[in-house]
């Protein structure tokens, strides 16, 4: 089996070349400026935000404000403990539900939507192209524009207030099925049919020769339902008992309470954007090369 | 004839059942959250329903009411409107644009613009910092620019004024364009075959823009459909920023959306008839704005 896996390789597309027009010098340096422009109007509020984590007391309430910090301190971190047990649930808890749900759904949703994007895209069967136009319609039918209908199918399910309705709804994306059956149809029918003559069964070909071959389009999904369900805080209108909350949810009361919370506030926004970030930076290729194939052809 | 045409369906359907059953756990939780959902929502919104009690048929009642007596719904769809018509195609040009300048610098520096372009969308809920930046009192970091270089002399309310809170709900929004069409952009510009720049070259394609629009464009437009329809979803679904940024309901609902308003009436009051036909309307807004997208991008490169 090692031997069909050796045999075939997923070709890079990272590493094309092409010959372009080249810009003169002037053109080169206004290009750099639109860029350096845009970039620090991304930037600097992430960079506020970070500072402001670190900001004593005093020098947030200063007029003039300044934007860096002069004397950093991690009181902030300490005050975000304080604001989050008056929320009756020690911290770790929503960390603890944040971490599970996550990985519960993002793991869940990687192996439902792959193993239905497999036979879409490469098997042949009634009913194949029906349900794949579906799905790219429901490309639009996300949570954020679907959550009142959804809160009502969940409701007569007994779902709400249950971790059922955390991590459930998050497992079939049809962006998820989406992606990754325009990155399979590019596998060779070749090793399949080898793999049938082996006797393997479908569900032994999805799991050991399609998915260890599509390794950047799962990898490109955890990031993309990762960074959904971690920063997600619509779950807030899904579940009432507080031990059921998740950290955005959590933080997110923090932040309504006025600029006395700017330093706790940041303290919380720095907390949740770093593991969405440092992953990003991990996965970033195989992204690029996964987004490659995100194309609808009419 | 028919009757034997059925049996062959059949027969390749019992011959398929493993693609079958590797589709059921999606199937079956596609239909339950996206599918039924959705139809759900169209046939209640011909009813009244509290969720107490049964619904009850009042045919087109409710869109009759939201164009005659609910003078909110008139101000969330021109806000959301002003979202799309706005934020739409200027967040996708944006992306577009900035992925192919991008493209063009060498890889560690194309990999750190990338991180950063698409770090804001990233980070979650990093935007609430642009409520401390347009903070109303003199400590906000604008407010306090402004005031030590004498623009003004009294604090501007910012988010608590009517006449600011659109256009800063509009400007955080688009500091949230990068999101998955840039991705996609990024990825595609790089697939695009270099042997065609070459041989668009011999063509007489004089400077970069021609060659933008009569090369990489075109070999594009199944990327460019996609990104469209994600800048769909994010600029018809806003939401999330205004909640956070202006309050919710905002002063005089000032950012009031088409979405903010079905939570008011679905989650708040529990009009849940009333808040499926605004669903309804939504997801027509939505799939009829998909097919002019389509049209528009088939004349691309033309």
């Amino acid at each position: 089996m090692t031997k069909i896996k050796k045999l075939f390789k997923l070709s890079s597309l990272t590493s094309r070349s092409s010959k372009h027009f080249s810009r003169s010098v002037g053109g080169n340096i206004a290009i750099t400026v639109v860029v350096l422009l845009m970039a620090s109007v991304l930037a600097l509020p992430l960079l506020y935000a970070i500072v402001s984590a670190f900001k004593p007391m005093e020098e947030i309430f200063i007029f003039p404000p300044r934007f860096m910090v002069q004397n950093p301190t991690l009181d902030n971190f300490q005050d975000l403990g304080k604001y989050i047990s008056d929320l009756w649930v020690p911290f770790p808890r929503y960390l603890f539900n944040s971490v599970i749900i996550t990985t519960v759904s993002t793991v869940g949703n990687i192996l439902i939507c792959s193993a239905c994007a497999y036979p879409l895209a490469l098997h042949k069967f009634p009913g194949r192209e029906a349900i794949f136009q579906i799905v790219v319609v429901a490309l639009m039918f996300v949570g954020q524009v679907t959550f009142l209908p959804r809160y009502l199918v969940m409701a007569k399910l007994g779902m709400i207030d249950t971790w059922f309705a955390l991590i459930l709804p998050d497992m079939a994306t049809s962006l998820g099925v989406f992606l990754m059956k325009q990155f399979m149809e590019q596998l060779p029918m070749s090793i399949i049919e080898a793999a049938r003559i082996d006797g393997y069964n479908e569900l032994k070909i999805y799991w050991h020769i399609v998915m260890p071959n599509v390794k950047p389009a799962w990898l490109t999904l955890v990031i993309f339902s990762f960074q959904g369900i971690w920063n997600d805080t619509s779950v807030s209108t899904m579940v009432f008992t507080e031990s059921l909350r998740t950290l955005p949810t959590a933080l997110s009361q923090v932040s309504g309470g006025g600029i006395a919370r700017v330093g706790a506030s940041s303290a919380a926004a720095l907390i949740l954007m770093t593991p969405p970030i440092l992953l990003f930076i991990f996965a970033q290729n195989r992204v690029v090369e996964t987004m490659a194939f995100a194309a609808i052809k009419e | 004839m028919k009757k034997r045409n059925n049996q062959g369906v059949l027969q390749l359907m019992r011959k398929n059942w493993q693609s079958y059953a590797l589709m059921t756990p999606f199937l079956i939780l596609f239909s339950i959250f996206t599918i039924i959902p959705v139809l759900i929502a169209i046939v209640l919104s011909f009813t009244q329903f509290n969720i107490f009690t049964m619904p009850e048929f009042v045919g087109w009642d409710n869109y009759v009411r939201m164009i005659l007596d609910d003078d909110v719904f008139l101000i969330a769809i021109k806000n959301t409107f002003i979202f799309a018509v706005v934020t739409g195609p200027i967040s996708f040009i944006l992306c577009f644009f900035f992925a192919w300048i991008i493209n063009d610098y060498p890889k560690p520096i194309r990999s750190f613009l990338t991180v950063l372009f698409y770090a804001p969308v990233l980070s979650g809920q990093v935007y609430t910092i642009w409520k401390f930046v347009f903070s109303a009192d003199a400590y906000g970091l604008l407010n306090g620019f402004l005031m030590k270089f004498g623009f003004i002399n009294e604090p501007i309310g910012w988010f608590n004024d009517a006449d600011y809170v659109l256009p800063l709900c509009i400007f955080v929004q688009l500091w949230l364009s990068f999101g998955t069409g840039f991705l996609t952009f990024i990825a595609g510009l790089q697939g695009v075959d270099g042997g065609l720049y070459e041989a668009g070259y011999i063509d007489g394609i004089s400077n970069r823009f021609q060659e933008m629009w009569y090369i990489t464009l075109p070999c594009m437009k199944s990327q460019l459909l996609f990104a469209a329809i994600m800048q769909i979803v994010s600029s018809f679904s806003v939401s999330a920023v205004p909640e956070a940024l202006a309050g919710f309901p905002s002063v005089s609902y000032s950012a009031e959306t088409i979405v903010t308003h079905i939570k008011d009436y679905g989650n708040v009051r529990y009009e849940m008839g009333y808040a499926c036909a605004l669903a309804t309307t939504l997801f027509l807004f939505m799939v009829v704005t998909k097919s002019l997208i389509t049209k528009v991008l088939n004349r691309v490169g033309r």
